[in-house]
């Protein structure tokens, strides 16, 4: 039996940076990133895919896809 | 993903610089931009005009993404530093205030109309031919011009950094957002400070 630890891919905030304009939220096909209280953007991780349609586009480029084990 | 009524904003943005070729006294319908962003952030604390109704992020949305005029390049690192955000508002208000206090001197009879647009705060393209006098005060056309010339301003300077950066490059430096955000940070204080210990 093959011992692989599936890996998950998920979006990360630098939240210190993040101007939270809201160029995520809209384009998040699962609804998973939100801007919480105008501050920055916040990920779902229970929704996130890892897709990476919001670090695309992200203006600020401050969203990152990681691996995270399941 | 289903579009609403608000993304089709960009519309009403593009008409308002329309407008302001054939009468510079519309530029005045150009506080509601500046009026309801500060509205919600005082009201509600969030950034909801960016998020859902920023008509001039989705004209540069557009123009970037599916126009295809930006090069979808990072921003420097730079210019989404705090320092520059906040150094870029106060500067954007220090210009501001100077554009109301010349509205004043016109006002007060102290100086004469001046029927220009400034750009970038230094190149004055004459505007005569979208002013055909006022009701009121030569002042309300005064203002009309100079806050013409900041929308113009901020249009132009978006759209380099549309074309250089990713589309809506803008957003990261736009003054109302940093400042709505500021006001969100201070509104939500409490929440911040919980979140940030966790």
């Amino acid at each position: 039996m093959e011992n692989r630890i599936k890996k998950k891919r998920r979006a990360f905030v630098h939240t210190d940076m993040c101007v939270a304009c809201g160029c995520c939220q809209k384009v998040c096909p699962l609804n998973a990133i939100q801007i919480w209280n105008g501050i920055w953007a916040r990920v779902d991780g229970t929704k996130c895919v890892g897709c990476g349609k919001c670090a695309k586009e992200c203006p600020a480029s401050v969203i990152e896809i990681q691996e995270v084990a399941s | 993903m289903k579009k609403r009524w608000y993304d089709y904003l960009w519309i009403v943005e593009l008409i308002y610089m329309m407008l302001g070729f054939f009468n510079i006294l519309f530029a005045w319908l150009g506080m509601v931009f500046f009026c309801i962003p500060l509205i919600i952030s005082l009201i509600w604390g969030t950034k909801g005009y960016c998020n859902r109704y920023c008509g001039r992020g989705q004209l540069f949305g557009l123009l970037g993404g599916r126009f295809g005029l930006s090069r979808k390049k990072d921003i420097p690192r730079w210019m989404k530093s705090k320092w520059f955000r906040y150094g870029f508002l106060i500067f954007f208000f220090i210009m501001f205030f100077q554009m109301l206090w010349n509205t004043y001197l016109v006002f007060a009879g102290v100086q004469n109309l001046k029927q220009a647009v400034t750009l970038l705060w230094t190149f004055k393209l004459p505007w005569h031919w979208a002013y055909h006098g006022t009701l009121f005060s030569p002042g309300v056309a005064q203002f009309a011009f100079g806050f013409y010339s900041v929308m113009m301003t901020s249009t132009v300077l978006g759209l380099i950094t549309m074309i250089l950066f990713k589309p809506r490059s803008w957003c990261v430096y736009c003054p109302m957002g940093t400042m709505t955000q500021l006001i969100c940070r201070v509104k939500n204080r409490k929440h911040v400070i919980v979140t940030e210990q966790k």
